[in-house]
């Protein structure tokens, strides 16, 4: 009878959780038109959440473009297609890897760095004296860090991209030896701005807004001692890269499966 | 006739079954400066939490100019708190703003006062509180004291009719100490405001304070001026302010003979 009781309050307690993640994502969704309203905090949060994220973006896309000439390279030499290089390069990094890659980067470097600050925030009573003051956390704190991020990944998956295929380019042409001009021509011919691109980017938007959320969401609702911020912060890397894939998955289908 | 600053009617809070406060009867005076004590756990600071709308009764009316703060809405109480200024125990400063801009936050949420102006306030709140020197550091390079004196000029940037202050005294130098109840006390008759500190300084709150409750085991069991606590023959009210060891209040909490823990023959 007991486990039955235990069972059910876990059961309500998820609900309520469940609940709480969805009036906060509503009301993110709310207050982001009134954050754009004060861009001078959106903007100081594009510098700390964007800016900062440079680095690890551009060391990543470059290591990922190498290998990516690297591998390529290997395998479609076995068809005599070598020339399709830089079309390969461009699909792989602007279709899948530059988005996703980028948005499981950013969880790690962006999303961590969010929990923890919010969760530190409350931790040290200063949400709760933000509260006192009349002054409401979610609209002040959370939704220009929230808006911040939907803009930011985006535009760190474009540059994750061109940086890959810059690095692409320096394996398949500099190091390898395969013709510029084919590579260059071919991934102009054969990639879309639409299907493509476009899908890229709304792909990477989508990736920042899961990013974004989950961060606030589990910063918001930490535990406000040492170990509980420790634990959101995992949990953050955790549940955002899991979304991020499974999100992956379902946009991929939607976007490319009839083509 | 204006309804008292802070009203409470058979007021009860607790968590799950057990009972923090249990049926507190208190009218805040305007104008007063009211001093909560009573030994840790007693329920000081969720009396604070629960004037201020943190958290809700179980039973009973918290009154805040006349209005029941349990019965408003988020706008509701947010209108309210604006008329509050509140000291955390810990100062609760932004860490991510100078300390210039922790002063000047309730000035930049809640007014449309051009940034002259606002910079003039802010410096007249930390000259007040004699930090106008240190308007460019940040909440980490300030002592513990310094921290308490930037919230104290927080709390009262929009000169707020009802002063709230958590454990204002709790870690400071003697120094700080005496510096930060004389703030109070002045604040409290320069602003016409009505103040209410939750400590557990005697020394300090005796000097200041108009009135002292004294909260044990969720109940009032003392409220009068300092000198009627003083004259008071209570043996509660006595063991508290001389700080003694025996005495109604217990040092150890409920447990078994240590003998018996340690697994010594009794």
């Amino acid at each position: 009878m007991d486990r039955i009781a235990r069972f059910g309050a876990w059961c309500l307690a998820q609900v309520v959780s469940m609940g709480a993640g969805a009036r906060l994502f509503w009301i993110l969704l709310l207050a982001s038109p009134a954050a754009l309203a004060r861009p001078r905090l959106v903007i100081d949060q594009l510098h700390v959440i964007g800016n900062r994220s440079l680095v690890i973006i551009t060391v990543s896309g470059l290591f990922v473009g190498f290998v990516l000439g690297l591998q390529g390279y290997t395998t479609l030499q076995r068809y005599g297609s070598s020339e399709a290089l830089g079309l390969l390069v461009a699909l792989s990094l602007v279709r899948e890897l530059g988005p996703v890659v980028s948005a499981l980067l950013f969880a790690g470097r962006a999303g961590t760095s969010l929990t923890a600050e919010i969760g530190l925030m409350k931790a040290g009573e200063q949400l709760a004296a933000m509260e006192m003051m009349a002054v409401d956390p979610i609209r002040r704190v959370l939704a220009p860090r929230f808006v911040a991020a939907v803009v930011a990944m985006p535009l760190l998956a474009a540059i994750f991209s061109a940086i890959g295929i810059l690095g692409g380019w320096a394996v398949g042409v500099l190091l390898i030896g395969v013709d510029s001009g084919a590579f260059w021509s071919q991934m102009q011919t054969g990639v879309d701005w639409r299907s493509d691109v476009l899908n890229g980017v709304i792909k990477s938007a989508v990736f920042g807004l899961v990013c974004a959320y989950t961060a606030l969401q589990v910063g918001y609702s930490a535990q406000p001692t040492p170990e509980g911020v420790s634990r959101a912060t995992t949990v953050t890397v955790v549940a955002s890269s899991l979304a991020v894939l499974g999100f992956d998955f379902i946009l991929t289908a939607l976007m490319f499966a009839s083509t | 006739m204006n309804p008292p600053p802070v009203s409470l009617e058979g007021l009860q809070f607790g968590y799950g079954e057990r009972l923090l406060l249990r049926g507190i009867d208190l009218q805040v005076r305007q104008g007063e400066v009211l001093a909560l004590m009573g030994g840790s756990g007693s329920g000081k600071t969720t009396l604070l939490r629960l004037i201020g709308g943190q958290v809700k009764p179980v039973a009973g009316r918290v009154c805040v100019q006349g209005e029941d703060v349990a019965t408003l809405g988020r706008s509701g109480l947010f209108r309210l708190r604006r008329g509050m200024g509140v000291l955390f125990q810990q100062g609760a400063l932004f860490t991510d703003l100078s300390v210039f801009d922790n002063v000047a936050f309730p000035l930049r949420e809640h007014t449309h006062l051009p940034e002259s102006m606002i910079r003039d306030l802010v410096l007249l709140k930390l000259e007040a509180v004699g930090l106008r020197g240190s308007a460019a550091l940040m909440p980490a390079e300030v002592s513990g004291g310094m921290a308490r004196r930037v919230a104290l000029a927080r709390a009262i940037a929009l000169d707020p009719p009802l002063l709230m202050f958590d454990e204002p005294f709790a870690g400071l130098d003697p120094i700080s100490l005496g510096t930060i109840a004389q703030l109070i006390r002045s604040f409290n008759d320069a602003l016409g405001a009505t103040s209410i500190v939750v400590t557990h300084d005697v020394p300090e709150t005796f000097s200041i304070a108009d009135r002292i409750c004294l909260l044990a085991d969720g109940r009032i069991v003392a409220l009068g001026t300092p000198a009627e606590l003083r004259a008071s023959s209570d043996p509660l009210v006595i063991q508290f302010l001389g700080g003694r060891r025996e005495g109604p209040v217990r040092f150890h909490q409920p447990a078994p003979a240590l003998a018996q823990d340690l697994g010594l023959p009794s």
